[in-house]
């Protein structure tokens, strides 16, 4: 997979999070998803389901226990999907 | 932060959902007077948050049964199945289980949550999926969280999404373990079997169903969902509890795969704890005696079930898309199922509040449930007070 289809994801996922999130934080790559931006559990989930299904991955929940910035949860999709 | 002060931060914002002084979670009853009445502070009130489906909790034969259990055997087993706390009643339980379902095996478990947590991570493992519905109990979550296993959540009860998310798997579907529940706890909605069984033969992957929430509450005999659709024999696993229509506590799987006789051995959940003490037994078997020829009780519950579901839905109430004993109320905000919540222990009347993030898609719920028990005076009671709140609480409709 392409440094583009990196991007692709990364853009997603800070729009997506803009979205979500009412705290108003600025999302970077470095951003932490619990602490800065109180997504709450439900919502993270969700937030997979989407993912999964734009870029058709399996991501599995139980991954997400490494994730705890912006960047990782993007490395997180852009394995999974290179190795697709 | 530390992990205190983590703590800390958790029950602020716990705070910040519930006013100062505000018990709504874990308020102590009392004292119990009957299967739906209890006191509640200075307050007599009608439970109508139990899931005492078939009101059994002070059936006589129940109680009688773990009297002698209890003179007979003892307070407790003090020891795990696996070593000294397997006693005849145990086994009897399975047997009878078995029998029920018309299975070959069956496991009884120390509590609900435990038979899910034990017959899911001795399923599944390091490698394997689990593809569990997005609304499962906390139970079927921690014990994937607990098998290792990759987790893939479909969205509730959407079977093209399912589908999308199977096909995804690819080879992986052959050690993939589908998971639903007979009826769901929070909105009270019924998994479509037919179809998951559709897509489970199809992708060729093994199905569980915990019929918690249906067990004596759906079929003819009370086994649940599997047995109002005629569906028995497509479940490779059934699990369930003691706690809610059998009035103990406790859980049990079945399955007519030999390989659930395993689990005995590698099963945590099962093995490192203490079995179930006698008297919990007795009445359970008891109480699974009644609710099988329990047709009579079933007829009465779901008499009260569709009178109150009308009633609120012609009311003006949004609920859960499915009549049954768990009646979901749907609130717009926290804020309302706070205020019905109280309001209806101001009249007396004892429900479930739920709120985010405990309710699916943040939703916040007032959750009644409905038992065989409750007479046709209650049910007019609750009916005629939840329409007379209707317009305080739901003023900005
Ligand atoms: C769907 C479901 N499964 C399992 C359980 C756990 O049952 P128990 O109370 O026996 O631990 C519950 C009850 O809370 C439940 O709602």
């Amino acid at each position: 997979m392409t440094e583009s289809n990196y991007d692709e994801i990364m853009q997603l996922l800070c729009d997506r999070l803009s979205s979500l999130t009412n705290s108003g934080t600025q999302i970077t790559p470095e951003t932490n998803l619990i602490s800065q931006l109180s997504i709450d559990s439900i919502k993270l989930l969700n937030l997979i389901m989407e993912i999964e299904d734009t870029f058709d991955v399996s991501v599995p929940i139980n991954a997400l226990t490494d994730v705890q910035t912006v960047r990782e949860l993007a490395d997180l999709v852009h394995k999974i999907k290179s190795a697709s | 932060m530390n992990l205190l002060e983590k703590l800390d931060a958790s029950a602020a914002a716990r705070k910040a959902l519930l006013p100062d002084g505000v018990g709504a979670f874990g308020i102590p009853i009392e004292e119990v007077y009957s299967a739906t009445e209890a006191r509640i502070g200075d307050r007599r009130v009608l439970l109508l948050g139990t899931n005492n489906y078939l009101g059994l909790t002070f059936a006589p034969e129940c109680i009688r049964a773990a009297h002698e259990a209890i003179d007979k055997e003892g307070t407790g087993t003090t020891g795990s199945r696996m070593a000294n706390g397997s006693y005849f009643g145990h086994r009897a339980l399975e047997r009878e289980f078995a029998d029920f379902y018309q299975c070959s095996y069956g496991i009884v478990f120390t509590t609900g949550y435990q038979a899910n947590l034990g017959t899911i991570s001795g399923l599944v493992g390091p490698g394997d999926t689990v593809l569990i519905d997005g609304d499962s109990h906390a139970s079927i979550y921690d014990g994937c969280i607990l098998s290792g296993a990759d987790i893939i959540r479909f969205k509730h009860n959407d079977m093209a999404d399912m589908e999308k998310r199977l096909r995804r798997l690819g080879s992986r579907v052959e050690t993939t373990l589908i998971i639903a529940e007979g009826i769901y706890s929070m909105l009270g909605d019924q998994a479509p079997l037919a179809e998951i069984v559709k897509l489970k033969n199809a992708y060729n992957c093994i199905l569980l169903l915990d019929e918690a929430h249906s067990l004596g509450v759906l079929g003819e005999t009370g086994q649940g969902l599997v047995e109002k659709t005629g569906l028995l024999k497509e479940v490779d696993f059934i699990t369930g509890t003691f706690s809610k229509s059998l009035c103990s506590i406790g859980g049990f799987c079945v399955s007519n795969h030999p390989q659930l006789e395993q689990l005995r051995y590698v099963s945590h959940p099962y093995i490192f704890t203490a079995s179930p003490s006698p008297a919990t037994i007795a009445s359970t078997r008891a109480a699974l005696e009644l609710l099988r020829k329990g047709n009579h009780l079933r007829k009465q519950l779901w008499n009260n079930c569709t009178q109150l579901y009308s009633c609120f839905k012609e009311t003006g109430y949004t609920l859960g898309p499915d009549p049954g004993p768990v009646i979901a109320v749907i609130l717009d905000t926290p804020q309302q199922a706070l205020l019905l919540w109280q309001k209806l222990l101001e009249h007396n009347i004892y429900v479930n509040l739920i709120l985010p993030p405990a309710a699916p898609e943040g939703k916040s719920l007032v959750r009644c449930s409905v038992n065989a028990a409750h007479t046709a005076e209650q049910m007019t009671y609750v009916g005629n007070t939840f329409s007379k709140l209707y317009s305080v609480v739901c003023s900005n409709r």
